[in-house]
This record gives structure tokens, sequence and C-alpha cells, in this order.
């Protein structure tokens, strides 16, 4: 009977050895080109779907290249290219005095925006009335002449460039600051928002426009009654914007150079403005 | 099979048992109907083997599944081998006093505690790091390889311990050399303990979340080599959900596809079991 | 199994072979948790040495880019949302099991064990979805922000729910019928039953799977992570959103770097020790339910 089931499994080294093939031909059966044909590109979730899209139109003229993109924050962006985990990181920042041994590349430029609900029928809020709800002094829409509501703050999670720039600009430090999520990638803050009407949040503009223009339910409010928008950001009126970094460990070279060179060529400009990003 | 009486407290008892029931079949129901609900009607072939579009928003889940595949494979491909090289060494090689045996089943009843996400850390540092392997689904495979041998080897150890010393000391006495013994006694007679043990080991790897994020990475591409990143089923649903705003529709039917191959993995597991108990009783 | 060198009939090398290489494969095996152990001690060094352990209780708070790594709040948010599972789910595990054994007629009970079997094996992310999804917005509803220790509190419930029954069902299996037979045939009511013999009986079974709820309480991240809110607080109400240390690992692990990734790992080797301690008190209880049963 137990011959039966045993059947194709003829004997203890065929049980043994077979695993271990499949896995050695898996391992080696694709040439090692595919390696050194791959760039990984890791970091700001805000720059992480223009250089998905880049990377498409890259692969289109070079066929044997494969390019990677990962997002996780500018900070997973450059501790990745330290250690040597990506090929270039993605920053949407200046590089800080402490990050000057990297190479960083502008490749476009993008605000910060403050976001509510579509649903929400303020219209405006002043500088100090939003660093008041960061720091839970304000917990009521009704107080900064809403309708009725307990605020959801939203904030970004440590390493993210957003909070950074964010904090910076209204003379906050992480630590007063009272919120009751935390979100990690832009997306994820839009998705919170999205499906909250009392709930306040910060994110990319590039991310905010273009999801607000595929009809998700988020509105970007104006900062000191500067409008944020594409107009706004390139002219550098808006107060709140940075430029958006390719980072690399040394000065750029082979096709990682080619890469960055096509990144920032006029080759991509109507990807990055389908973004709602300004060229550099 | 007791017959109830009719005093207060007999009926309090009663009406909490029967509350409990329903608290915990409620959401169960819930989350299962939802599921089906939302994810069934755009369940299909198409979905199936199409490529993710606009970030998972749109199209299907074929490069995930070709990346779970490829992940599980690894896992199994390394854990299969040690998991029953040690299985057999612990049920016919030890007493279960003696210490080495005691050594080695201790140390892998502590690795089944192991939360997951300590898995992640180890994987992380070791195979993506130390190793070079970088964010890969070959570093993924070895994490999963790593978490799923303590219940590998115990499923087949005890399938291994479940045939009878007869058979041992018979083929001893033929002069049957240990090797043959293991190759034409022991291991016919356990291929259904390892395949559950395999089985089992599978299932778990492919529920798994938390070790994956930091090791085999996020891709949602189709992968051309081990060396690539590639992301699981599980890792697409977290993706989904967390990240995509109008994801949801594709989280609910990828959730209902990796539940649906759960539930195909331990049904089998299960089906193995109970034919082979009925097998076993034929005289043979 | 016999050595075969003692077998007069058989002088080949083979079986050297054989006990060789699994002997490899044992040692593979076994050696694997001190590799786990000892690389997550190897990149949480640094931390361990330079900033020591009491620096994780005494700094003034979670900041880890300003290097502040206090993890009071974490552990207090891990502990409080485990311990609250634990408080719904052991009740609720042991009155379904109870059900399964006592009150149900046996067409529903077998599928209702089946429905909890089926419980056990959903992946911790697709929990995490659904309550994400459903579980958040209600309780939103009912008191905002949503993400908060209550809806962590439910999840989990739901998710180690089936470890306490399932063992709880079968330690109550194991209830010689004797003692219930004749309880019953003295006249003892169905609760009076339970409550003084089976209960009292398979109580070290109970035990060790709320222990071992307990330690997958604490040891889950992915269903945590979607649906606590992520903000690092001791939280006073339950409402309040919390971080736990799972969570904490899974968000900053990505862009951690130096002291910070070594705190992290750090972390992990608490939660490891925190999880071991409740599996081993687990394994004991039920190497004593065995002993007893033996007897």
């Amino acid at each position: 009977m137990n011959n039966i089931i045993l059947g194709t499994l003829t004997s203890f080294r065929a049980l043994l050895v077979f695993p271990l093939l499949c896995l050695y031909v898996l391992v080696f059966l694709p040439p090692a080109e595919a390696d050194s044909g791959k760039l990984v590109i890791t970091g700001s979730s805000t720059m992480a779907p223009l250089l998905l899209e880049i990377g498409k139109r890259f692969e289109a003229t070079h066929p044997d290249i494969r390019i990677d993109v990962q997002a996780g924050g500018s900070s997973r962006g450059i501790a990745d290219t330290i250690r040597g985990l990506a090929d270039i990181g993605m920053a949407s920042r200046t590089l800080t005095p402490e990050e000057n041994h990297l190479h960083g590349t502008v490749v476009a430029h993008d605000g910060i925006g403050i976001i509510l609900h579509v649903s929400n029928p303020l219209q405006e809020l002043t500088n100090k009335q939003i660093r008041s709800i960061y720091s839970g002094e304000t917990t009521n829409w009704q107080q900064v002449g809403g309708r009725d509501g307990p605020i959801t703050v939203v904030n970004k999670a440590q390493g993210r460039s957003t909070l950074e720039l964010f904090l910076q600009y209204f003379k906050l430090s992480n630590r007063d600051i009272h919120a009751h999520v935390v979100i990690g990638d832009n997306e994820q803050g839009i998705k919170t928002i999205a499906g909250n009407p009392n709930a306040i949040g910060y994110v990319s503009i590039g991310t905010a426009q273009y999801d607000a223009s595929h009809g998700l339910p988020i509105r970007l409010l104006p900062l000191q009654q500067i409008p944020a928008s594409l107009d706004t950001v390139r002219t550098g009126v808006f107060p709140l914007s940075r430029p958006l970094t390719l980072v690399t460990k040394s000065s750029p070279k082979g096709l990682t150079k080619s890469f960055i060179e096509f990144a920032q060529s006029s080759k991509v400009h109507d990807l990055i403005l389908q973004q709602y990003f300004i060229p550099f | 099979m007791l017959s109830p009486s009719n005093t207060i407290g007999e009926t309090g008892a009663t009406l909490m048992v029967w509350t409990a029931v329903t608290l915990i079949a409620t959401p169960f129901l819930w989350l299962s109907g939802d599921l089906l609900w939302y994810g069934w009607h755009q369940l299909s072939i198409n979905f199936v083997v199409s490529v993710p579009q606009n970030a998972g928003r749109e199209g299907g889940i074929g490069p995930i599944l070709v990346s779970t595949g490829l992940i599980m494979t690894v896992c199994m491909a390394v854990a299969m081998p040690i998991g029953l090289g040690t299985a057999l060494f612990l049920s016919e090689y030890t007493q279960n006093d003696q210490v080495s045996g005691r050594l080695i089943r201790g140390s892998l009843d502590v690795l089944a505690g192991v939360p997951s996400i300590v898995f992640g850390l180890f994987g992380n540092a070791f195979f993506c790091q130390l190793l070079g392997l970088g964010f890969s689904i070959l570093s993924g495979g070895l994490t999963l390889a790593c978490m799923v041998l303590p219940i590998l080897i115990r499923t087949v150890e005890e399938s291994f311990r479940a045939i009878a010393q007869d058979q041992r000391l018979s083929a001893a006495a033929l002069g049957i050399s240990q090797r043959a013994t293991i190759q034409h006694i022991l291991l016919p007679a356990a291929i259904p303990g390892v395949l559950v043990g395999c089985i089992l080991g599978l299932g778990r790897a492919m529920a798994e979340t938390a070790a994956l994020i930091f090791t085999s990475g996020y891709v949602d591409r189709m992968p051309t080599s081990l060396m690539d990143s590639g992301r699981a089923l599980s890792i697409h649903i977290y993706d989904l959900a967390m990240n995509v705003a109008g994801g949801n529709s594709n989280a609910y039917t990828t959730a209902l596809v990796l539940i649906g191959l759960l539930l195909i993995i331990n049904l089998s597991a299960s089906w193995i079991t109970k034919k082979w108990t009925t097998l076993n009783q034929l005289p043979s | 199994m016999i050595l075969s060198s003692n077998n007069i009939s058989s002088h080949s090398k083979t079986d050297l072979h054989v006990l060789w290489s699994l002997q490899v494969f044992a040692v593979v095996a076994g050696s694997l948790l001190v590799l786990v152990i000892g690389f997550i001690l190897r990149e949480s060094w640094p931390a361990l040495s330079r900033l020591g352990l009491t620096r994780l209780f005494t700094d003034p708070g979670w900041f880890p880019t300003e290097h502040s790594y206090q993890l009071t709040p974490i552990i207090g948010g891990t502990m409080l949302a485990a311990c609250g599972s634990i408080l719904l789910a052991a009740p609720l595990g042991i009155l379904s099991a109870l059900f399964c054994h006592f009150y149900a007629p046996p067409l529903l009970g077998k599928w209702y064990r089946h429905m909890i079997e089926l419980l056990a094996g959903i992946p911790s992310v697709v929990f995490g979805f659904w309550g994400l999804v459903v579980l958040v917005p209600l309780v939103a509803s009912w008191h905002p922000p949503g993400p908060s220790l209550l809806a962590g509190i439910l999840i989990l419930t739901l998710m180690i729910l089936p470890t306490i029954m399932l063992i709880t069902h079968s330690s109550i299996a194991q209830v010689p019928s004797a003692y219930i037979h004749s309880a019953t045939a003295l006249g003892l009511s169905r609760w009076a039953v339970i409550w003084h013999i089976v209960l009292p009986v398979s109580r070290i079974g109970m035990l060790t799977g709320v222990f071992l709820g307990l330690a997958r309480a604490l040891g889950e991240t992915m269903a945590i992570l979607m649906v606590c809110g992520n903000v690092v607080q001791l939280p006073s109400h339950l409402f309040d959103p919390i971080r736990t240390l799972t969570a904490n690992i899974a968000l900053e692990m990505a862009y951690a770097l130096g002291h910070h990734r070594s705190v992290l790992f750090m972390s992990g080797l608490v939660l490891m020790g925190l999880v071991l301690c409740f599996v081993s008190v687990a394994e004991a209880l039920r190497h004593k339910a065995n002993h007893a049963i033996a007897k």
C-alpha cells in the first residue's frame, strides 16, 4: 500500500536533492547580466510614482534594463543609499550639511499643502490657527469658524521630509504636536482624510492634486492666502516648497548616470507635469 | 447530553453561552460575507493573470502571484531538506532524554514562539545586508524558511515516530543498512506526514506579512530572477489597504484569492491525514 | 535505530554518511535560534552598550530623529492591547468551547468548531484590512478619531480567540466522561456540572490557551499596525490611538540608521523576551497537564 503513495517520489535521494536542484536552477538560470542591468531606487513616497513612470519610459528605450522603485520616506532613501541597498535614493528635500558627502541631483519641485475633506466648508486657515490645531489647543472646527465637529489631526511619521519641512515652516517641534493618526506615505494620508470628514492633514501638493483630479474627496487649502497649485509653486510664491532630489553615494557613473540625466532631460517633462510637479 | 434544569442560574448560564457564540459568529460571518460580497464580482481569470495598474487600483495580481509562488518555492526548497533531515535525526538517532535531542527540540520550540516581525528584523540584518542579497525574493524565502522550520520538523518527526518499532527491528534483523531502511521503509511510510508538514508550513508562510516587509520588498512587477524584489499577496493587500486611496475593491479580491489558496492548502492537509488513517487501517 | 556498526552482516559506510549528513541538518536547524538571537543582539549591541537599558525609560519621549528613545508609552500600549484582548477573548473562547461540548446540538457544534478553525486560518493582514475598512469607521462614528486602542483590542480578540477556544476544547474533551456522568446521575444541573467538575478539571489546559493567546497578541504586527493609529502615547481612554512595539518596528525599520536602528532591534529583543516568557509558561503548564493526565 505504501508503495502506491510513494509512486513517483522514487528515492530518498530524489526527495532531498530535487528541491535543492530547483533552488539552484532558479538562482543561477537567469544570467548575471540581469543584475548589472538593474537599478534599485528607494525613498520618498512623494517621488515614487514619478520615478516609476520615468523608469517605465527609460526601460522602453533600454530593453535590457529593469528599474525597481520602492517608497518608504526620504530618510529611507538616504539610509538605503548609504548602506548600498539602493543605487539611487529619492529625497523630497535638500540634503542636510551632514549628508554633504552624498551626491544630490534635483529633478523637480513640489510644495506641501494642507488638505481637508471635500465636505468641510472651511475656506481658509491662518498659520496661527494651523499651529494651534496641530499643538492640540484647538480641538473643534467651530473654534476656527467651521461647523461643529471634533478635529482629527493627521500627522506624518518621523523620517519623512514632509514632516520636517512642515515643522520648520510652522515653527513647531514634533514634541508639541498632538496627533490622532500618524501616517507614512502621502497616499495613506490622503486615504485617511478622504475617509474622515473632520480630518486635517498635510501632503505633497503634487500627490494631492493628482488624487483630487482622479475623483478623491479631498481639497487643498491656500496658505497665507496663496492657493496651493502648480503655478504658485512654479513662480516660487508658494511659501512651502521643496526640491525633489535624486541621491547617489558618489557622483553618478554608468547606468546610474545615464538614468539621472534622463530624469533631468526634457524627455520626461510631460511625465513630471502629469504628476503635478514642476520640472527642473 | 445533559438535560437542562429550569433554575434561574441555569437559564442565565445558557443565555451567556449563546450570547458569547453570537458575539463570535457575527463578526466572522460579517467578515467573510464582506470579502465575498465585495471581492467576488471582480474575481476572474483576467484578474488573476493580469498586471496591476495605477498602483494596484486597476488591473490584476499576475506578477504578485508569481512572486508569491517563487517565495514559497525558495522557502520550501530550503526548509524541506533541512526539516526532513532534522526530523529523521531526532526520531531515529536520539532518545527523548538525550542531551543533543533535547537541545535541538528545545531550541526549535523556542523558535516557534518568536514573533514574525523579529524574523523580519533577523532576515533584514542577515540575508539582506550581511549576505548582500538585498530586498529580494531569495531573502524573503530564506527568512520564511527559518520561520516554518519548527512546525515542519515537529509534524514530520511525529510521523516518523508513529511508525511501528517492529519495522525497524525487522529491517535490522535482515541486515539491511540504515540508509536502505530509511529509503525503503521509513520514508515511504512517513510520506503523508511529510506532506502534511510541508503543507502546514506552506500555509503559515503564505499568511505571513510582517517578516516579508523588510526582506522581499514592495515591487509589484513580474520578477525575472530570484534576486529581484517581489511583492507577496499579503503585502499587496497591506499596501492597497493602507497606501492606495481607492484600492479597497482590489484589496478585497486579493484577500479572497489569498484566503482561497489557504483554504485549499489546509483542506488538502486534512484530506491527506484522513486518507492516510483510513489506508493504514486496511490490512496491507 | 540500531547502528549497523553493530550489525555483522553490513560493513558498508553509507550508514555513517547518512548519520553524518542528518547530523549536519540537525545542527543547522538547532543553531538557527542561536543565529537569530545572536544577530539581533549584534545589531542592538551599539544601543545596549552606549545608551544602556535605562535610557529606554528615562528619555523625554520617543523622538528617534532627535535621539530620544523612550519606549515606556510603546510598551504600555502593547501591554494594554494584549491584556485588553485577553480579557475579552478568554471568556468568549472558554464559553464557546463549553458551547461545543454541552450546549450545541451535535451538528451545530461541529459546524461552529469548523468556523473557529477557519477563523484561525485567516491571515492577520486580512483582519487588519477588514478592521481598517469596517471596524475603524464604526468606532469613529461612535467616538472619533476611530483608529484606537479599542479597535486594536477588538481585532486582536478575534485573532487570538481560536487559540484559546481550540486548546480549551481539547482539554475539556480530556475530562473523564465518568466524572460528568456520575455528576449528572447525582442530579446536578448542567451548569453545576460545568462549574464544579469540568472547569476545575480542565483549568490547566485553559490557562495554557490563555498564555499562548497572550503571546500571540503581543507578537501580532500587521492587524494592529493597520487599526491602532500609531501615535506614541499612553492612552487615557479606549478611544485614544496607540502604537505597539511590533508596529513601531514595522513603521520605522525602513529608514532607521545608527542608534535608532539599534534601538529598534533592542525593542525586538524586548518583545521576543516578553513573548518567550508567556510561551514558556504555557509550555510548562501543558507539561503539567500531560503529567496529571498520565497519572
